[in-house]
């Protein structure tokens, strides 16, 4: 006997690409990017998203998700894009989509794909680290000898085993703030992306390398922004703009 | 160290748990925030005459971990149920990983729901549904992180009553120091009953306290209050009599029933998480109960009458509950799918009504006949056709007589030729060791069996690539069934009968290799065992193993069959009983068993009659297709079994994917 091949017609074409962006929020940010998959492909059905579909017996919704940030740290600027089979209107798109997501993961922004790869657009991020129980003064201190270092090696556990790189040269800036409270600073750096990734905890090593630092808590950890990287204005560019 | 926490009852803890979020494996199984969930006000039901509080609120528990109690339908839809209830509230939690449960010690963090992060201990009732025994030791971890003493005779008017549910109270005996009650059957309606009951308590100013509303349960007949109870033992070990120890408590406490399940379409918002689970679909219970009469079965036994959901109300729920979650794949839920009156109209009707929308439709059924075939076939329409699950269960004719599993060795081989044939390419069997009066052959008939299929297979497939997968494990003698009376096998010779049945499998070379052995060794099957037709003796067993660091027994890498066994040791000694006794020991005709007095509605002669035919290896018919045999479910139930057909079909009509008319552009465009 012949083995079996899916009957029918095939799916109805992509006609139209869309890239969104989103926040995750609150308690939320213990999500990781399977989860959030999860809860996308899901959110799509519900909304009714006429979504485009990849051939064959498991036929799959055609999203690419770009950059997530790591599971535990929130994020303002989370990115993904899907292709639909009729033309839409974005802003109908994100509120529906919207209201199909769990309250904390909300969607900020749908827009028509611009041409090129979404992920030439994402050069870099702003991360804000929220410390409790430290002082800006300490702070400041610790950070302007990181900044010092031409290079600050760091390893940490990946897939394949334990890595090491450095986490200096990727941070383009950084800047350190009081908080609303004495007991609190906040530190925001933009982290050029590079292969492996400096990821915000591990700019927290170099900085326990560099000064024996130690927050008494982990700092909490919000991607305020991701983008191109403007070198002349020594700012991140909106991925939607141009 | 004990909970610390302070706060208003009720108050969200979330700040407290937070930081330990950061510091444990998947931490957004604490989190809550699922979709459909809900979080109420803390005084949504409002103030008696003199102003007592009236709000009845349940934190419902399932004793696993988060993946494997979240899909649960009984939690989910007691959940939906009581939060519709305006004056009621019902909350989630679930067994916490002990990587969690070590820094929550810690740090004096006390177990909180899920949903609003409120501690359980200002719940007014912790509801645990207990669907296998192996979640005992979670619960006490539970109530002992919750701050809520473990013994019932200890807890004070600020502790919830902790009430048990599951087909685990259908013998509450074993956790009967733990519990303060248990409610035996179908929940949705009892959960209402109680709130009504517990509210009106509230509001009246709490009378007589704890003691007294657990005495207005426990008249109403349908809940069982152990402490109401009294059991004396023999001088040889066994029970000689459980009475009331209390006015106005009845003698026997009966089982709930709902008779028409098309009243109660829940769940229909089931729960998403954003966590993975062990079940990622939707389900809908398309009948309750199920006549096959299998003598092992308790889920069979407990469950009787059959009552099925029409046609017209399944297609509903489907409708509506993939509305509301989104999940790509529907399972048609109950004990033997394939037995629903009009299933072959309701498959149809679903794979038309779904063909093009990408939504998966499942059946859990293991009949072993052709028809079953048909109607995977029909749900893979356009799927891929992997893998097939039948369960004769029994390995030679003999002892399918023994158990009432009526499938001859011609129809399992006619039923996978069938399977191969229609594409399938994969068949999976299932099958017990350990069934009473079992020997070596009729287990190891099993292997001669898979051979057949795999030639069998060959030769209609017409090329080699096809598998077969031999599952098995030991039968464990439940409570209410005909087979409660039966020796359980002990773990050594269950080991070595499978051991026995691989060498006989692995024999031929030609053949071996494409049949796969999935077995469970003997050992946790004892305990299963030993909780499932123990009595009150075992509280000290259970607390003992707890105590000796026993979590997740249900998870093979957290199951330690010597921790049980050493205190098990300790807790009876002096008893004159041990495990041996509870599991090895045939039991008498006159022997008072601990459940005797939880009435599942089956006549204990009648179960002793099927007992003395299964040895006689003498079949009984499916009471849904011939006449009566008498078990005494429908005549106590006052009612006959609730079947179709209706006659109606499933009109190929779906909304799904009907959300997009807002986001077409030409619409949006001639809309503005
Ligand atoms: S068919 Fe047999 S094993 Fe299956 S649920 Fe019914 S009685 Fe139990």
């Amino acid at each position: 006997m012949a083995k079996r091949t899916p009957e029918g017609p095939p799916p109805p074409p992509a006609v139209q690409k869309l890239r969104v962006r989103y926040a995750r929020r609150g308690r939320l940010r213990f999500s990781s990017t399977r989860d959030f998959a999860r809860a996308l492909e899901r959110a799509l059905r519900r909304s009714g998203v006429p979504m485009a579909y990849s051939a064959g017996f498991h036929p799959h919704p055609k999203i690419s998700y770009a950059n997530g940030a790591p599971t535990g740290m929130a994020s303002e600027a989370e990115f993904f894009e899907i292709s639909v089979t009729e033309q839409l209107d974005p802003e109908q798109v994100r509120s529906a989509l919207d209201d199909a997501l769990p309250d904390g993961i909300d969607i900020l922004d749908v827009v028509e794909a611009a041409p090129g790869a979404l992920a030439d657009r994402l050069e870099a991020s702003r991360w804000q680290m929220v410390f409790h129980d430290i002082e800006s003064g300490e702070l400041e201190q610790v950070v302007q000898a990181f900044l010092a270092a031409d290079t600050v090696e760091v390893s940490r556990m990946f897939k394949r085993g334990r890595k090491s790189f450095d986490a200096r040269q990727p941070v383009l800036g950084a800047r350190v703030e009081a908080g609303e409270d004495p007991r609190c600073a906040i530190l925001t750096v933009v982290v050029r992306h590079t292969t492996p990734a400096v990821r915000p905890d591990d700019v927290l090593t170099a900085l326990s390398l560099v000064a024996s630092f130690a927050p008494p808590r982990p700092p909490l950890v919000t991607r305020l922004a991701q983008g191109r990287w403007d070198e002349t204005t020594a700012e991140i560019i909106d991925p939607f703009d141009g | 160290m004990a909970p610390t926490l302070v706060g208003m009852p009720g108050e969200s803890h979330f700040a407290a748990l937070e930081p330990l979020l950061e510091r444990v494996t998947k931490p957004i199984q604490y989190v809550g925030g699922e979709l459909n969930s809900t979080v109420k006000d803390w005084n949504c039901g409002g103030y008696g005459p003199k102003g007592d509080e009236r709000t009845v609120r349940w934190a419902l528990m399932y004793p696993d971990a988060y993946e494997v109690g979240l899909p649960n339908q009984g939690v989910m839809i007691l959940y939906e149920v009581l939060n519709e209830q305006p004056d009621a509230l019902a909350e989630r939690t679930y067994a916490v990983w002990p990587d969690m449960e070590v820094l929550m010690r810690e740090r004096g963090v006390p177990q909180l729901s899920v949903d609003g992060h409120r501690a359980v201990r200002d719940f007014d009732v912790l509801g645990i549904s207990f669907s296998t025994e192996l979640g005992y030791t979670n619960m006490l971890t539970a109530l002992d992180l919750a701050g809520i003493p473990l013994h019932a005779a200890d807890r004070g008017e600020d502790d919830p009553l902790v009430v048990m549910g599951g087909h685990a109270s259908f013998n509450p005996e074993p956790v009967a120091d733990f519990i303060d009650a248990a409610i035996v059957g179908d929940g949705e309606e009892a959960v209402l009953g109680a709130t009504e009951l517990i509210g009106e308590w509230k509001a009246e100013g709490r009378p007589g306290g704890r003691r007294e509303v657990l005495r207005r349960l426990a008249e109403t007949g349908g809940v069982y209050v152990p402490a109401f109870y009294e059991v004396d033992y023999l001088p040889d070990g066994r029970i000689q009599r459980v009475a009331p120890a209390e006015t106005g408590v009845p003698w026997r406490v009966g089982k709930h029933t709902v008779m028409e399940l098309d009243e109660w379409p829940y769940p229909k918002a089931p729960l998403v998480p954003l966590a993975e689970s062990v079940h990622e679909r939707m389900s809908v219970e398309i009948f309750r109960g199920c006549t096959r009469g299998c003598r092992f079965c308790q889920a069979g036994m407990i469950t009787r009458p059959v009552r099925e959901r029409s046609i017209t109300g399944i297609g509903e729920m489907v409708e509506q509950g993939l509305q509301a979650s989104g999940f790509e794949e529907v399972g048609l839920l109950s004990l033997s799918s394939a037995d629903h009156s009009e299933i072959a109209d309701l498959t149809k009707g679903l794979a038309d009504r779904y063909e093009g929308t990408n939504t998966g439709l499942s059946l859990p059924s293991t009949r072993v006949d052709a028809f079953n075939i048909d109607l995977a076939n029909e749900l893979t329409r356009n799927g891929r056709r992997s893998g097939l699950t039948f369960a004769p269960e029994g390995g030679s004719e003999r002892i399918r007589k023994v158990i009432n599993k009526m499938v001859s060795e011609d129809d399992l081989i006619r039923t996978v030729a069938a399977a191969y044939g229609a594409g399938w390419r994969q068949v999976k069997l299932y099958f017990m060791c350990g069934l009473p009066t079992e020997t070596d052959e009729d287990v190891l008939q099993i292997a001669e069996l898979a051979k057949r299929v795999i030639e069998t297979g060959r030769e209609v497939a017409g090329h080699n690539d096809i598998r077969c997968t031999v599952s098995i494990g030991g039968f464990v003698p439940k409570p209410h069934t005909p087979f409660q009376w039966a020796a359980q096998l002990s773990a050594e010779d269950t080991d070595a009968r499978l051991h026995k049945l691989r060498e006989a499998i692995r024999a031929d070379k030609k053949v071996g290799r494409s049949i796969g052995f999935r077995y469970h060794d003997g050992k946790p099957g004892i305990v299963e065992g030993l909780l499932s037709r123990g009595d009150r003796r075992l509280g000290r067993v259970i607390e003992q193993v707890w105590r000796d660091g026993a979590r997740f027994d249900g998870w093979s890498e957290h199951f330690s069959y010597e921790r049980w066994m050493s205190a098990a040791e300790r807790a009876l000694e002096g008893t004159g009983v041990d495990v041996a006794w509870y599991t090895t020991r045939e039991r008498g005709e006159s022997e008072v068993l601990p459940w005797d007095h939880i009435d599942s509605g089956l006549d204990k002669e009648w179960l002793w009659q099927d007992w003395l035919d299964a040895l006689d290896e003498t079949e009984v018919e499916d009471c849904r297709w011939t006449p009566c045999f008498d078990c005494g479910v429908c005549p106590q139930m006052g009612t006959d079994i609730e079947i179709g057909p209706t006659g109606k079909t499933l009109l190929p009509l779906t909304v799904l994917g009907s959300g997009k008319q807002t986001m077409v552009r030409e619409q949006a465009a001639r809309g503005a």
